[in-house]
């Protein structure tokens, strides 16, 4: 499982950095929810996002947040004329807030897609939908992150 | 009276031969693979061949399988054809005894062997994505077949060794494997439920290496959360250890490749 | 020497929704990760998945680190006509992997 810097390993560079006068510098575990909420920004612009059409489906409990499966979905006719155009997806405590884009067009048939994310912490996942008249659609889920137990570096 | 003292004899030597049932030794009807302890998700992931990431490895495992190699200019199908066929039933019955080394060896062991005797290649390293890929691909071609490791006087005493490993209490927290899989499965460890150690789907897609890796990976990694002094990869303990995990999983289904947490 | 399983029906009747699955090796390396002295691992991700049907393109996903190592995406498309799927994976460090499916529609 990634973190920024786990206590281990900052314990473990620390201790090298005495023999050597190292310098640790420590980033910042985690994006926070206004990172997250200027990343949605930046894809919906000015427009106005409302919940509801999306469906996100997560497993509530993950048993590693290295691999957790993830299905998204909007119900549309995918016509020429009413389709969905994107599906974006944001966490809001990974080191950083975007996950994946995924682009539709009448093509596609269903505006469906699985695929495996990774989460970093017990957080709540949030789907933005865009549709081909321009609104904005969003949808979340929590989800629950375990850690297996015997590590490889403990 | 007397007609039934050799049907007594029998039975003792036949328990004594396999290894007396240890106190909290899960029953056989009780046995369950760790695929049973794994989410509704994870599960998919496994019985998935177009979605199961272990399953790039057996490819990888299968376009090796293929190629010529080593001074002899030999690949492993020029001696064994379809592994389909060839290979059927091979990693269910491996750590075996090995009659030039005198001690059993496990798959990978098996498979570095012959690169050297038959291919006259140098061994692949433990860990390394052609070793792991080969012996996917091998094991693969169990899938299904019930775990046979071969117990009789050659193998007994890396088996006594082995279950000696497993039922000794060591490391810093001084545990035992026993104490979690035998006495505690089905319980919880930092989120996760304890499984009962069964090595079905060996090399494994564990999703905490983001990878694929083999049986004495994992072991390694026991060692380590049970603070013990850990062994090197190929080490007799570790080899001696598969072999009881195969033994105490015998009639158990291969699921490689399998996925785990 | 990237390793990809795709999974697209053989056949499938004009109109028909199908499902594609598409699975590759890559380690999708974060850029988040420090090793043990606390040097950070750089990033090394694959960025874009695009898939294209006889040349048009028909899926694409933009991926960031927090996708799954070996990354994997199951998404559906209409079977139009015979022809092609190809698909093109590209990321960091010039990496570039590409795949093929053939699919008969009657």
């Amino acid at each position: 499982m990634e973190r920024e810097t786990s206590r281990r390993d900052f314990l473990q560079a620390a201790a090298a950095g005495l023999g050597l006068g190292a310098v640790i510098t420590v980033a910042p575990a985690h994006a926070t929810p206004k990172e997250m909420e200027d990343a949605i920004r930046k894809v919906v612009g000015s427009g106005r996002v409302s919940k509801g059409r999306v469906k996100l489906e997560l497993p509530p409990l993950s048993e590693n947040g290295n691999t957790v499966p993830l299905t998204v979905s909007i119900e549309s006719p995918m016509t020429p004329a009413d389709h969905v155009r994107a599906i974006h997806v944001f966490t809001e405590l990974n080191p950083q807030p975007e996950v994946v884009s995924f682009r539709f067009g009448p093509r596609a048939g269903h505006a469906r897609v699985s695929t495996r994310i990774r989460l970093a912490n017990t957080q709540t996942v949030t789907a933005i939908g865009e549709l081909s008249d321009g609104s904005f659609w969003s949808a979340t889920a929590a989800v629950v992150v375990t850690l297996a137990a015997c590590l490889e570096d403990a | 009276m007397s007609g039934r003292a050799p049907h007594l004899l029998a039975a003792f030597s036949v328990i004594a031969l396999a290894g007396a049932t240890f106190a909290g030794e899960i029953p056989m009807t009780e046995r369950r693979s760790g695929y049973d302890f794994l989410s509704r998700e994870t599960r998919a992931m496994q019985d998935d061949d177009t979605a199961n990431p272990g399953m790039l490895a057996v490819l990888e495992g299968g376009a090796l399988w293929a190629r010529k190699t080593g001074a002899a200019g030999r690949a492993c199908a020029d001696c064994h054809g379809d592994a389909g066929a060839s290979m059927k039933g091979v990693a269910a019955r491996y750590p075996a005894f090995d009659a030039t080394l005198k001690r059993p060896v496990n798959l990978e062991q098996r498979i570095n062997r012959c690169r050297a005797d038959r291919q006259q290649a140098p061994p692949l390293a433990y860990e390394s994505r052609e070793l792991l890929a080969l012996t996917a691909y091998v094991a693969r071609q169990s899938r299904g077949l019930p775990i046979d490791v071969a117990i009789d006087a050659r193998t007994q005493p890396f088996l006594d060794n082995g279950r000696a490993a497993f039922y000794r209490r060591q490391g810093q927290l001084n545990l035992a494997c026993s104490q979690c899989h035998d006495d505690n499965w089905g319980r919880r460890l930092a989120g996760n439920v304890i499984p009962q150690a069964h090595p079905t789907g060996y090399p494994v897609y564990r999703l905490e290496w983001q990878g694929l890796g083999s049986l004495q990976r994992r072991l390694r990694n026991c060692l380590v959360g049970i603070r013990a002094e850990s062994h090197e990869y190929g080490a007799p303990e570790l080899v001696e250890l598969e072999l009881f995990l195969m033994w105490r999983a015998r009639g158990m289904a291969i699921e490689t490749p399998g996925v785990r947490p | 020497m990237a390793n990809a399983l795709v999974n697209v029906p053989a056949r499938a009747r004009r109109g028909e929704i199908i499902e594609v699955k598409t699975l590759i090796s890559h380690p999708m390396e974060t850029g988040y990760r420090r090793t043990q002295l606390g040097a950070r691992i750089p990033r090394d991700i694959i960025r874009l998945f695009v898939c294209t049907y006889n040349g048009t393109e028909v899926f694409r996903a933009e991926l960031h680190p927090a996708i799954a190592a070996n990354p994997f995406f199951v998404f559906s498309t209409v079977a139009t006509e015979s022809g092609t799927l190809a698909f093109q994976w590209t990321g960091d460090n010039g990496f570039s992997a590409t795949e093929s499916a053939t699919i008969t529609v009657e």
